[in-house]
């Protein structure tokens, strides 16, 4: 390729500015707790959650599963559903787009569903599915597969009419069209929905976990305020922002090397 | 002999916003024999893309017939060939996928069809090219692109709309001298639509000139019985470019 990746480096003093500002944060933090400003009860510092960190690396007590155990949960929760959203809402938005009649049947009912937040599905989730993974799955799902299905409808909307026509005169069938021109113009706008439905699967993951859990990062929490123990929490708070931001990198990676051959 | 192409008083009137009545063309009926270079020159916007698409069957007239072989054109046809203004290259597709489409959506097996793209990447000259992509291309080797596309297809007709028309002037008429040797090169019956009078006059075994303002119609044929490869400074050129510009008032 022509063209040559240049690294625009961030000057020095602003990195330095972004590592005091954070150092600031938690030296307040753990000042205002240790000197009793805010009462252990209701916020722990940023030490005691280290040392319960490290403690929960290796034990299961008070909450019943290690850290590992927890977080394993949740990743196998939300990587369940996320694939089943890609397999079942990128095809789904697919055949909306080109298909009239494939429009007609499921637009009604997926603008139905679509409002509805998707922890308002938790109590139905536990008639249905008891607290296990599937229920959290399903949850998880509901709200994945929406970037996918409109992405993949719009991508198809979005192919060049003048591209169609284009085929058309090379004698293409309308399968044809769908499946040469309107999937590979579609494709940039789904691997954008990689990562939009990716952080609504994880949030929606820690809400239907709070509710309907026995173990899961989610569950961590709950259990820190049934326990009335802050650095649980907080512990549960910061693993979940980690392992959002750490799948965030992961589906960045593989979105921009999907991306590279098709880029215009 | 019968013509290969034949228009017949064809007329089109858009309608543009639900409301609006926009007529484009009137009256058009033009022969293109088998073979031969026909230019269609005409400015902007007299109607010359709709021309070529209701041929290509892309848009019906609102009256009036196009007949290729005599039968009446009712919708895009493998017989012709297109090539437009803005390239159209599937972006996600490499030189040789371009080239190889229309073959593929037929069902050429697929040693057949990278033969038979091979040849006519060779025959635009872009070998050492196959592998990439659109946007790694400049434009002029876009349009080779577009061209060995439409010739790999085999069409009878060749139909390409101001396809240099993007183009700095040197690439361009490095482009018509290589239309002009394709063309010497496997012989199809051409329309090529220009606003160009010098890449009219290169080209064209006849030239139709359309008037300059809307509805398009028809202002004169010129015969272009100059020996290839033209000269632009070959006397005969430049006396005909005179008589054409004098006659259509041509601001070019
Ligand atoms: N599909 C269409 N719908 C409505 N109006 C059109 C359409 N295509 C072309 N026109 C009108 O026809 C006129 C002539 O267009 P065109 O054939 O592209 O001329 P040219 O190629 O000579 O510039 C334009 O002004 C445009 O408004
Ligand atoms: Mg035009």
């Amino acid at each position: 390729m022509a063209y040559e990746e240049v690294k625009v480096k961030e000057p020095i003093r602003f990195k330095l500015l972004s590592i005091m500002s954070l150092l600031a944060f938690f030296g307040i933090w753990e000042f205002i707790v240790d000197a009793g400003i805010v009462p252990r009860t209701m916020l722990a510092a940023p030490s005691q959650v280290v040392v319960l960190f490290i403690k929960k690396l290796t034990q299961a007590n008070p909450d019943g599963a290690t850290l590992g155990a927890h977080a394993w949960m949740s990743a196998k929760e939300a990587v369940t559903a996320y694939v089943l959203a890609i397999i079942v809402g990128v095809p789904l938005g697919l055949f909306m787009g080109w298909f009239k009649v494939v429009r007609g049947i499921f637009r009604p009912i997926f603008e139905m569903i679509r409002p509805i937040p998707p922890i308002a599905w938790i109590p139905l989730c536990i008639f249905w599915f008891g607290i296990g993974i599937w229920g959290k799955v399903y949850i998880i799902w509901i709200a994945g597969i929406v970037p996918f299905t409109i992405n993949s409808w719009v991508g198809v909307n979005m192919t060049d009419p003048a591209l169609i026509q284009m085929a058309r005169t090379y004698g293409a069938t309308d399968w044809q069209i769908f499946t040469k021109l309107c999937v590979p113009s579609a494709l940039p706008m789904i691997f954008g929905a990689l990562q939009i439905s990716l952080a609504y699967c994880w949030t929606n993951l820690v809400g239907a976990e709070l509710l309907a859990a026995d173990k899961g990062l989610g569950f961590l929490i709950e259990m820190g305020r049934r326990l009335a123990m802050p650095e649980m929490v907080v512990l549960g708070m910061v693993c979940v922002g980690i392992g959002g931001a750490l799948i965030g990198v992961v589906v960045d990676k593989l979105e921009k090397r999907l991306l590279a051959g098709i880029r215009r | 002999m019968n013509p290969k192409i034949e228009c017949r008083n064809i007329s089109k009137v858009f309608i543009q916003k639900g409301k609006q009545r926009v007529h484009v063309l009137e009256d058009i009926s033009l022969e293109v024999m088998h073979n031969e270079f026909l230019v269609i020159l005409g400015p902007g916007q007299s109607g010359k893309t709709t021309l070529l698409r209701i041929i290509a069957g892309l848009e019906t007239p609102t009256s009036g017939q196009v007949l290729v072989d005599g039968k009446e054109v009712t919708g895009p046809g493998q017989d012709r060939g297109l090539v437009f203004q803005s390239y159209m290259l599937f972006f996600w597709r490499t030189v040789m996928g371009n080239v190889e489409i229309g073959l593929k959506l037929r069902g050429v097996d697929k040693k057949k069809r990278r033969e038979i793209a091979q040849h006519y990447i060779n025959l635009v000259g872009l070998q050492g090219f196959e592998k990439h992509y659109p946007h790694q291309l400049s434009g002029g080797m876009k349009q080779r692109v577009g061209i060995a596309r439409a010739y790999a297809n085999n069409p009878e007709i060749m139909l390409l709309d101001e396809p240099f028309g993007q183009l700095d002037a040197q690439t361009r008429m490095f482009m018509e001298k290589e239309t002009e040797r394709i063309w010497q090169t496997e012989k199809k019956t051409v329309i090529f639509v220009t606003n160009n009078i010098d890449e009219a006059i290169y080209l064209g075994d006849r030239i139709v000139t359309l008037k300059d303002k809307l509805p398009g119609r028809m202002d004169a044929i010129y015969d272009v019985p100059l020996p290839r490869p033209r000269e632009h400074t070959d006397l005969e050129f430049v006396k005909l470019r005179q008589e054409i510009t004098d006659r259509s008032e041509l601001v070019l």
